[in-house]
């Protein structure tokens, strides 16, 4: 379970969530639909702790994450897999060190680390170019080994960041597919921030909208469908007359 | 009006310099806490090693050799008529090796290896690269900025250690080819005032500019943002900052060993 309870969080004077209160229960995913720079990617930040609510509290499981001490924050990071908007690959290492990274971490051997990288790179379409480095590869398949490093070592959570933004249909539909195998196989809890609604109601057990640093909708892809709430009819149907002003 | 205008800018100004120097101790401290995670460390130290000593011994070498050439003539052209010319050896032994060396060879490596760091770490900054370390359980300090800095206070002294002879050597080829200079009147002159604490001296300057070049630029590059502007401002930060830290440095150790 992912819970977020009354995350505040400021830069400078511009306030990005308000007061922002999230569940997302164990082995569901969540996707967070908002406007770019609604403060999603924000939000998705601090499950992880790479940043820290001004106030509120974050719970990653049993541990409440946005309180904990580092040693913890790194053993829970452990079991989490964070899908990178631009991937984040390290561009000095090939695609297979890139993915086999969190197993090293682990302490997994390197014969068997090589056995899984090549598994999980089949998994997402990118067998036999572990030697490959990130430059020589399309933003497509950059992304598809950042969900591949993201998920080598099973983690128990998942958060993805725009994994389809920047990418064709076809492309779309690929990680799509591979977001929800994974689901089936790993069973992780996860959140995929992004702003692609069609993309939402496929890989998504529940969709919250985000706007003000508010959750201001949540329901099933079916209940959003049907909303005739004006913000969320608005944002599924890209309809600028019905969006309210930004505060 | 203009007055508030002028204490409101010293103020603001005052804050950056204090929050800068708030940032750089912290960062200090969170080097020296990494020190202790070797397992991370060491095995990337030695890439390091290469980028920063190695791949700089040239370009070091390069500037020494001209200083020595330069300060013969000089030092010739000067004591000419005046002062027996075997002090061209003293000139160029004692300048190169107090001075000269190790400060223009840490001005060089700040331009060269102090925007490096910040355009790399910088570029991994903007790219999360940094936040996917971290997401990846690794400390980003121990990862990215102890190897180089370690690579830093270690390479900088050997570096300088090669410049100071590129320098001299330089000097008295310069002497016996182009003034009325023996070898043995050049070597007479770099003996005459010589002590061991000449080759300490300019050994502790070069570590601690080691130290100062890779730590600034790693400072700069961590704290980058929007994009490739900020890693653009970060890389020429941190050669300025860099550059006025070893003159500052420079001066310490002059009036702390000297």
């Amino acid at each position: 379970m992912i819970r977020l309870s009354g995350v505040t969080k400021a830069f400078g004077s511009n306030v990005v969530l308000r007061d922002l209160d999230l569940e997302v229960p164990t082995g569901r995913t969540v996707a967070v639909l908002g406007r770019s720079g609604s403060g999603k990617s924000v939000l998705l930040k601090h499950v992880a702790r790479l940043l820290r609510p001004d106030s509120g509290s974050v719970t990653v499981g049993d541990l409440e994450i946005s309180a904990a001490d580092e040693a913890r924050v790194k053993r829970a990071r452990i079991s989490m897999g964070y899908v990178f908007q631009f991937a984040a690959l390290f561009d000095s290492m090939t695609l297979g060190e890139n993915v086999a990274l969190p197993l090293r971490r682990a302490g997994v051997g390197r014969t068997e680390a090589g056995e899984r990288v090549a598994e999980v790179l089949e998994t997402v379409g990118l067998a036999g170019l572990q030697a490959k480095y990130p430059a020589e590869l399309s933003g497509g398949m950059r992304k598809r080994a950042g969900i591949a490093r993201a998920v080598v070592a099973r983690p128990r959570y998942l958060l993805y960041d725009e994994p389809t933004t920047g990418l064709d249909p076809v492309t779309t539909s690929v990680i799509d597919e591979l977001i929800l195998r994974l689901k089936r196989e790993v069973d992780a809890t996860g959140i995929v921030v992004t702003h692609d609604i069609q993309s939402a109601f496929r890989v998504a057990d529940r969709v919250a909208l985000l706007h003000d640093g508010r959750v201001r909708a949540e329901g099933t892809p079916d209940e959003f469908r049907a909303s005739e709430e004006p913000l969320v009819r608005a944002f599924v149907e890209g309809r600028q007359d019905l969006w309210p002003e930004e505060r | 009006m203009r007055l508030f205008a002028v204490i409101g800018w010293i103020g603001r100004a005052a804050t950056d310099v204090v929050a800068l120097a708030g940032r750089a101790g912290a960062f200090v401290w969170s080097i020296l806490r990494s020190l202790t995670d070797v397992r991370t460390w060491v095995p990337l130290a030695a890439v390091q090693v290469r980028r920063i000593g190695v791949d700089s011994v040239p370009v070091a070498l390069f500037i020494a050799v001209f200083t020595g050439i330069v300060l013969a003539l000089q030092s010739s052209y000067t004591f000419t008529g005046v002062v027996p010319l075997y002090f061209v050896g003293v000139l160029v032994a004692k300048s190169v090796m107090l001075e000269l060396g190790p400060v223009l060879t840490g001005l060089v490596l700040a331009g060269r290896v102090g925007a490096n760091i910040a355009a790399e770490v910088g570029t991994m900054r903007v790219t999360e690269q940094i936040d996917a370390l971290e997401m990846l359980a690794y400390d980003p300090v121990s990862y990215l900025v102890v190897p180089r800095v370690v690579a830093g206070v270690v390479t900088f002294p050997i570096v300088t250690a090669l410049a100071l002879v590129a320098g001299i050597g330089a000097g008295w080829l310069t002497s016996i080819n182009l003034l009325d200079l023996s070898s043995q009147e050049f070597v007479r002159g770099v003996r005459m005032f010589y002590q061991p604490f000449d080759l300490r001296y300019p050994l502790i300057k070069a570590a601690s500019f080691g130290f100062v070049v890779t730590a600034v630029g790693a400072l700069y590059g961590y704290g980058t943002s929007r994009g490739a502007e900020g890693v653009g401002i970060a890389a020429t930060r941190a050669v300025v900052t860099g550059a006025m830290l070893i003159l500052v440095l420079d001066a310490f150790w002059a009036i702390v060993l000297l």
